[in-house]
């Protein structure tokens, strides 16, 4: 069981550990930058940070010594954009620019491949490194799919691919990513070729497109990693639940207090077993009666329980990014962070929490290491 | 000469540098100078498709660049390049 937390946030990347019992901020890491993910890399122990300075665009970090020492890696690089090519986002807002605007998930490949990572980005590419992130190459199949002109920005004004889940079967050529707004999408052979996923409803659309696979808003994606049929789906527009491994999806509706939300993590050994965290809706992005709750699923969605104890129960103002909520390895303990710079622990996944800090900088990303 | 904002001097190592003469010479193609010397540089100050990132001012002088996208405005013999944060984008 891990004693560290990486906390990504506003002002640089906190390190949280456990001793004696208590967790605690040691030190922080990158002082100033926005940290928007972080990531471990359980094959060889290797910690990643995607930082998104202001003015000097995105960088990778990587350490080698659990963030003794860190080493600036390469960005993913778009190809150049051929002349005379102008893209508009679909609602009209901004051009698409052919370079990398946020380097917003990272993900360690499969067991059987060392050194292979996954990137997804904002304005919407997907990249993979053969070589622990030296350097990078985009996934060309998807950027230049034949609906990728159709993907428009949700939360940032540029669509971007926030989730990616490398099935622990098939030696890595198997892989689920989650897009805002483009949908789910899976590769069956190592990124060739793309299939889109079907069955979510985009309530924010007119009911005639509702339904358009690839026009759909995931806010996270999360796999079981015991049982990878099993996909948890936090949408804009409610919970969703696939037992076919992300090929189809099907609504959960009638979840107390909401269904709105950013997070979701799939319980890693119990395919039953998932949680969310609720907010009012996509109006008002605050717990609902400023109360902050979790729901828990352990019967694969027919039920949900509130979980509370421990959190506020009055003017709790605090948001749950979808990165902003993590479960260890063993499925027991559950870390969050919120926009308000609170940081909660639980160690009995979920039934009670502690609080960490409440004075971080907004939090982005929360993971254990 | 070329100079960088001391901020970026935090994060990489960009100090001011006199560029060999480039007749006839834009933007890009000295800061391309510059960046054969500093290579790390470069994506600090310039996005993918070589544009200046959108929350850099660059200046020649006391004017800031007419072409953002190509750094294609004519830089003089005596002309001082200065890369700087534009207060947008913190």
């Amino acid at each position: 069981m891990t004693d560290t937390l990486l906390i990504g946030t506003r002002k640089g990347l906190a390190i949280v550990t456990r001793r004696d019992g208590a967790w605690a901020i040691d030190r922080m890491e990158f002082l100033g930058i926005p940290v928007v993910t972080v990531t471990t890399d359980p094959r060889d122990l290797a910690w990643y940070a995607s930082l998104n300075h202001g003015h000097f665009g995105v960088k990778l970090h990587r350490s080698d010594d659990r963030g003794v020492t860190w080493t600036e890696i390469a960005t993913p690089v778009y190809p150049a954009k051929p002349d005379g090519l102008v893209e508009m986002e679909p609602m009209g807002r901004r051009e698409i620019p052919w370079s990398t605007e946020m380097a917003w998930v990272l993900a360690p490949g499969h067991a059987d491949e060392p050194g292979v990572l996954w990137c997804g980005t904002i304005p919407g590419g997907l990249f993979r490194s053969a070589d622990r992130g030296e350097s990078w190459e985009i996934v060309d199949s998807l950027w230049r799919h034949e609906t990728r002109p159709g993907w428009f920005g949700g939360g940032y004004d540029l669509p971007g691919i926030h989730s990616i889940a490398v099935d622990p079967r098939f030696g890595g050529r198997r892989v689920i990513i989650a897009i805002s707004c483009g949908g789910v999408w899976i590769t069956e052979d190592g990124g060739a070729t793309w299939q889109v996923s079907t069955g979510m409803k985009a309530g924010f659309a007119p009911p005639e497109v509702s339904m358009v696979p690839h026009t759909q808003d995931p806010h996270c994606l999360s796999v079981c990693a015991a049982d990878p049929d099993v996909v948890w789906v936090q949408h804009h527009s409610g919970i969703y639940k696939s037992t076919d491994a992300g090929r189809t999806f099907t609504e959960i509706a009638d979840v107390a207090p909401s269904v709105f939300g950013f997070p979701v993590s799939a319980h890693p050994l119990d395919p039953d077993t998932a949680w969310f965290i609720p907010a009012v809706d996509d109006g008002c992005r605050v717990p609902v009666d400023g109360k902050m709750v979790v729901t828990r699923t352990r019967d694969g969605g027919q039920t949900f329980d509130q979980l509370s104890r421990g959190l506020p129960q009055e003017h709790a103002y605090d948001l749950i990014y979808r990165h902003g909520l993590d479960v260890d390895a063993t499925g027991t303990r559950l870390a969050m962070g919120s926009t308000t710079g609170s940081l909660w622990i639980s160690e009995d996944g979920g039934d009670v929490f502690s609080t960490i800090t409440n004075y971080l900088p907004p939090i982005s990303a929360v993971r254990f290491a | 000469m070329v100079r960088f904002t001391k901020n970026l001097q935090r994060y990489v190592e960009c100090p001011p540098t006199e560029i060999a003469d480039v007749p006839g010479g834009t933007v890009a193609q000295v800061l391309a100078a510059y960046f054969t010397q500093y290579e790390n540089v470069r994506h600090y100050v310039l996005d993918d498709q070589g544009a200046a990132r959108r929350h850099i001012a660059i200046f020649i002088g006391d004017h800031t660049i007419a072409d953002r996208i190509h750094l294609s405005d004519p830089v003089g013999a005596s002309d001082e390049i200065y890369v700087m944060q534009a207060l947008s984008g913190g």
